[in-house]
């Protein structure tokens, strides 16, 4: 049988999700056994060079970006895996959601201590170059339809590497109480 | 709907789950089980102990996460009184994922950022979330508009994480009866409001035991959050509901 094709990325994310996946240290090299690597920073393959079995996604949507992303992922993935709060709920960044963005711009870039002398000329980013900031962060399945959810701020790398392992040889995952966490 | 609830000494049996109990008249059906070892989730409802400081037995009757069926209607476990040849329906399939159902309603209606929460690792609903295996609620997140109450000394009264279970307003009074918590507005837009003036004087007692009361962490001590480590908080090792013995009826049946 062929191996499956694992890809990943970070959204909206701290990357705390995907230190929690190498946390699962020397099971690596099993997954290695198992599993080929696509598209990840991990490996820094930027590109969908084929199509991919399971996509771990980090972070929810806080920009068009991350839109384009996931929705990219979704098109070249049969099965999309929100890992962590964020990606489930918007997490942290999900608390600017209900600020309004201007007042958000306005605290980070002219009114906070480190700006307000900073920014004489009061410029808000405005590069075209840079990613337009969504009007609220939204979780990843509200965007496209997101297959399984690994709770956990970061995921326990244990659960990760359960489910992950579930979902490459097809047995039922057995994920003990304390794997399956919000925090 | 009851709040405070006093029983008689009159013995009735009924069955729960198929097991049979006895219960005194005036008890409700939540009592009963409890007595008897049978775990019905709450997140209103709180019976009395030493830990939370409370004289009698309190029953909101609004979190509806004690439903259960009686002779085939879904009522409250903890507003129903128990009466003779009851058949009551606890842990089915049924119940517990529209249990299951409650709780996510509850986690979006809401701001629940579990991982910034003082409250995580202690958290009734969390916990409740854990028991029913809550990956991710199948509904929209609301993100509603909450305000954030910091004024008083000792406590934080964050809306965000209130669920209106309306156990504050009941348990946490003042040694003269004066209520520290009340509700404001109606609707989709009722809230929790303290009464700043009465919370600015509470002792230290008082304010952990309005943070233990609080299902949730709505109510949180100030300069406290966090102290205690992850792996020794309340639900990291065992499901809420674990407990198969409550300890105190245990004592007062013998």
């Amino acid at each position: 049988m062929k191996k499956p094709i694992i890809a990943t990325a970070s959204l909206a994310g701290c990357f705390g999700c995907h230190m929690s996946f190498l946390d699962i240290d020397e099971r690596i090299l099993d997954l290695v056994e198992l599993v080929h690597w696509g598209k990840s920073p991990i490996n820094d393959i930027k590109t969908f060079e084929q199509d991919c079995d399971i996509a771990l996604i980090e972070g929810g949507c806080c920009n068009d970006e991350h839109i384009h992303t996931l929705r990219d992922f979704r098109k070249h993935c049969r099965i999309l895996v929100a890992v962590g709060e964020c990606a489930i709920m918007g997490g942290l960044p999900a608390m600017r959601n209900n600020i309004p963005i201007q007042e958000c711009l306005e605290e980070a870039y002219l009114n906070s201590p480190s700006t307000a002398q900073a920014n004489p000329e009061q410029i808000l980013p405005n590069d075209a170059e840079l990613p337009a900031l969504l009007d609220k962060v939204y979780p990843c399945h509200e965007i496209v339809k997101m297959d399984y959810f690994l709770p956990g701020c970061p995921p326990r790398a244990d659960l990760i590497y359960g489910a992950l392992t579930a979902l490459v040889t097809g047995q039922e995952a057995k994920l003990p109480y304390e794997v399956i966490k919000f925090d | 709907m009851s709040e405070t609830i006093e029983t008689s000494s009159e013995t009735i049996t009924l069955t729960i789950d198929g097991q049979e109990i006895q219960a005194k008249t005036g008890q409700t059906i939540l009592q009963a089980a409890c007595e008897n070892g049978i775990y019905i989730p709450t997140l209103c409802a709180l019976h009395a102990d030493k830990e939370n400081g409370l004289k009698s037995d309190i029953a909101p009757g609004t979190c509806r996460i004690c439903t259960v069926r009686v002779n085939g209607r879904t009522m409250a476990a903890c507003t129903t009184p128990v009466a003779q040849d009851y058949i009551v329906e606890n842990d089915t399939e049924e119940l517990n994922d529209l249990r299951k159902t409650i709780v996510e309603l509850l986690f979006v209606e809401g701001n629940h950022f579990c991982p910034s929460c003082e409250k995580s690792g202690s958290c009734d609903l969390q916990a409740l979330a854990y028991r029913y295996q809550m990956l991710s609620p199948r509904f929209r997140y609301a993100f509603s508009s909450r305000e954030v109450n910091a004024e008083s000394p000792k406590l934080l009264f964050d809306r965000n994480r209130c669920i209106l279970c309306r156990r504050c307003v009941l348990a946490i009074t003042t040694e003269d009866g004066k209520q520290l918590f009340g509700f404001t507005k109606r609707g989709d837009k009722s809230g929790i409001i303290m009464d700043e003036e009465l919370v600015k004087n509470i002792s230290e007692e008082q304010a952990q035991q309005a943070m233990h009361i609080c299902p949730v962490g709505a109510i949180i001590r100030k300069e406290k959050g966090f102290d205690t480590p992850f792996g020794q908080r309340k639900y990291d090792h065992n499901p809420i509901g674990s407990e198969t013995v409550c300890t105190t009826c245990n004592g007062e049946k013998s």
